[in-house]
């Protein structure tokens, strides 16, 4: 039945189905082509002098003269082991805290009052959908020192002389971008895990409370290992996006005075590439950075074949 | 045994003093975080909706004083709001309309053995999802391809989305192949087939991934910041981040003429912080109310998401 509507498909379009099937994606592929691969070819300009305005053929070639400014001096080795430790330990907080949505899951199970339940879930879940331009918006209008709100409540219960300016300092810096993250993500991320729970066979509890089995012994025994694959493939993938931990929140909280301690790899590569006009310098960096990204993905993908024998990719 | 079982189910029913002081702090804790999450939206819709004055005092902290709906007035005559609303809905319905349709067609060629070279094309498409060349390059493409201040940078890169090609390539796969044949000996070539049969067919995919790419439309911002210098171009996200990050520009935008304030009430003319937190309520409203009809959508998404494409 196939090969006679193929040939008769033929011989009506003059295209056999094989070419006709891939004209139909090629506009796809086109589109992939040009916006996916084609800025691959702009890592190029990490190889030559760029100034914005003039073609590449016109430009001075410098070899690797890029990748060696990196570490070149003292100061530039300073700048990249600083962005570098705050890449690093705002990745390792963000890891560390990837435990929360589990446990949220685990003990937002516990919860017997399904109207409870269920609205702390939607509500929890909101902040996930809000840009991070309104998350800013959000801890300027609570943070701020002339009329936010925190400060307000602290003056009015007199705990405080005079305001803290929360968002400009750069003290714990790293702890508050890991609480904002988590007030954004938490109630999200825990969704994978209440369904995971969700499909635990009900028969496994009946059996241990039978046998007299405690809350938190169920909880140990029974829920956190039906869950245990979820996180690992999670945390596996967060293996391999360890020094991408994007730009958009550091961003938008990035001002001059904790701007050292907030930049991280991809806001850096913003900073001086875009900001600072260092086209070439931003290109190398990046070039690395997909290097050391790829080579993150391999390992997660190859310790999930060791130990899950399933890849993630 | 049976006994034993009695007992012990009786002892379920019965909660202990440790079952009391675990429920309590369990709801409370959940209790609170939920506050949390929601305080700052309700914090700033009050704010946007009470005495100006008494708001930029910051004396507006858990209830509206002096409701009046100004301030929704006034931020619609500023200059440029108008102009950033309407992108931002244009680029949303259009973005969101093209990468579902996108999606679906992708989607169904690509479970298409016949296709040539298919394995390679798939794979083509779908490993771009783990590299990125790096915001500079993506930079200089766009403005080789003259996509610096042009609106259509925000809705050509995104028609192509690997990981939802995914998504609904394993939805199509599990669709009876027996509903595409029937139509084939019709003599239904493959584009009808894919818009009169598999797009009815496989609408719930195409609704959940429309609602992640509706949202990522309207909450997109590093693109304008990327992109465009031109004011023309600015979405909503942009303008509220100015708004946030410029004082200066934002003063310059505020009423400042003396004659004209003197005659109106001080408790509605707009302060800095008015236009702020009404633009913000302004770019979430939209995510507010969307939100509770698709929330079920959302939680399918992340859970079609977890099985592997």
């Amino acid at each position: 039945m196939n090969t006679t509507t193929v040939v008769r498909k033929a011989t009506r379009h003059g295209l056999p189905d094989k070419y006709k099937l891939f004209l139909m994606a090629l506009p796809f592929i086109l589109l992939v082509l040009v916006f996916s691969y084609g800025p691959l070819f702009g890592w190029a300009y990490a190889f030559f002098d760029y100034r914005p305005g003039i073609p590449l053929d016109a430009q001075s070639f410098v070899g690797l003269k890029w990748f060696q400014t990196l570490i070149s001096s003292p100061v530039q080795r300073q700048e990249v082991i600083r962005v570098m430790t705050n890449t690093i330990v705002m990745s390792l907080l963000n890891i560390a805290c990837s435990v929360l949505p589990v446990a949220f899951a685990v003990f937002l199970s516990e919860i017997k009052v399904g109207w409870y339940k269920k609205t702390v879930q939607i509500l929890t879940t909101l902040p996930n959908f809000i840009s991070w331009v309104l998350v800013y918006s959000f801890a300027y209008a609570l943070f701020n020192t002339n009329n936010g709100f925190i400060n307000m409540l602290m003056k009015s219960l007199g705990v405080l002389e005079r305001p803290i300016n929360f968002l400009a300092s750069p003290d714990h810096i790293w702890l508050k971008m890991c609480l904002w993250h988590i007030w954004k993500t938490l109630g999200w991320s825990s969704i994978m895990y209440l369904a995971a729970i969700a499909g635990i066979d009900q028969e496994l509890y009946e059996a241990a409370r039978i046998d007299g089995a405690g809350r938190f012994q169920v909880i140990w025994h029974i829920t956190i290992p039906g869950i245990m694959e979820t996180y690992f493939v999670l945390l596996l993938l967060s293996i391999a996006n360890f020094i991408s931990n994007g730009m958009e929140q550091y961003f938008v909280f990035q001002n001059p005075m904790n701007r050292n301690k907030i930049e991280v790899l991809d806001l850096y590569v913003y900073n001086i590439g875009l900001g600072g006009g260092s086209f070439s310098y931003a290109t190398a960096v990046s070039i690395l950075k997909s290097i050391v990204s790829l080579t993150l993905l391999f390992v997660a993908n190859g310790l999930s074949k060791v130990i899950r024998g399933n890849t993630i990719l | 045994m049976a006994e034993k079982i009695k007992v012990n189910l009786r002892k379920r029913n019965k909660l202990t003093a440790g079952d009391i002081a675990f429920n309590t702090v369990n709801y409370l804790i959940f209790g609170l975080f939920t506050l949390a999450c929601v305080f700052p939206f309700y914090y700033l819709f009050i704010n946007t909706i009470s005495d100006n004055q008494v708001s930029a005092l910051g004396d507006v902290m858990f209830w509206p004083v002096g409701v009046h709906l100004n301030n929704y007035v006034e931020v619609m005559k500023i200059r440029g709001i108008g102009r950033a609303a309407l992108l931002s809905v244009g680029r949303t319905i259009l973005g969101t309309g093209l990468m579902v349709f996108a999606s679906a067609a992708c989607g169904y060629l690509f479970t298409k053995e016949k296709m040539w070279m298919r394995k390679f094309w798939y794979r083509f498409v779908v490993v771009t999802m783990y590299f990125n060349a790096g915001i500079i390059p993506w930079y200089i493409t766009m403005n080789a391809l003259k996509l610096t201040n042009n609106f259509l940078a925000y809705i050509l890169p995104a028609i192509v989305s690997p990981y939802n090609i995914i998504l609904v390539k394993t939805f199509v796969e599990s669709v009876p192949a027996s509903l595409e044949e029937s139509a084939q000996l019709d003599g239904a070539g493959y584009g009808t087939i894919l818009v009169r049969i598999m797009i009815p067919l496989i609408k719930p995919i195409l609704a959940t991934i429309a609602i992640f790419g509706a949202v990522s439309q309207w909450n997109a911002f590093t693109d304008t910041l990327f992109l465009m210098s031109d004011a023309k171009y600015f979405t909503l996200q942009f303008l509220l981040y100015r708004y946030l990050n410029e004082a200066a520009s934002l003063a310059a935008l505020l009423k400042s003429d003396p004659t004209l304030m003197a005659n109106m009430d001080l408790s509605k003319i707009q302060t800095p912080e008015s236009v702020r937190m009404t633009v913000s309520m302004v770019v979430v409203l939209p995510i507010l109310f969307v939100y509770p009809f698709f929330q079920r959508y959302f939680v399918k998404g992340i859970m079609i998401g977890a099985v592997k494409g």
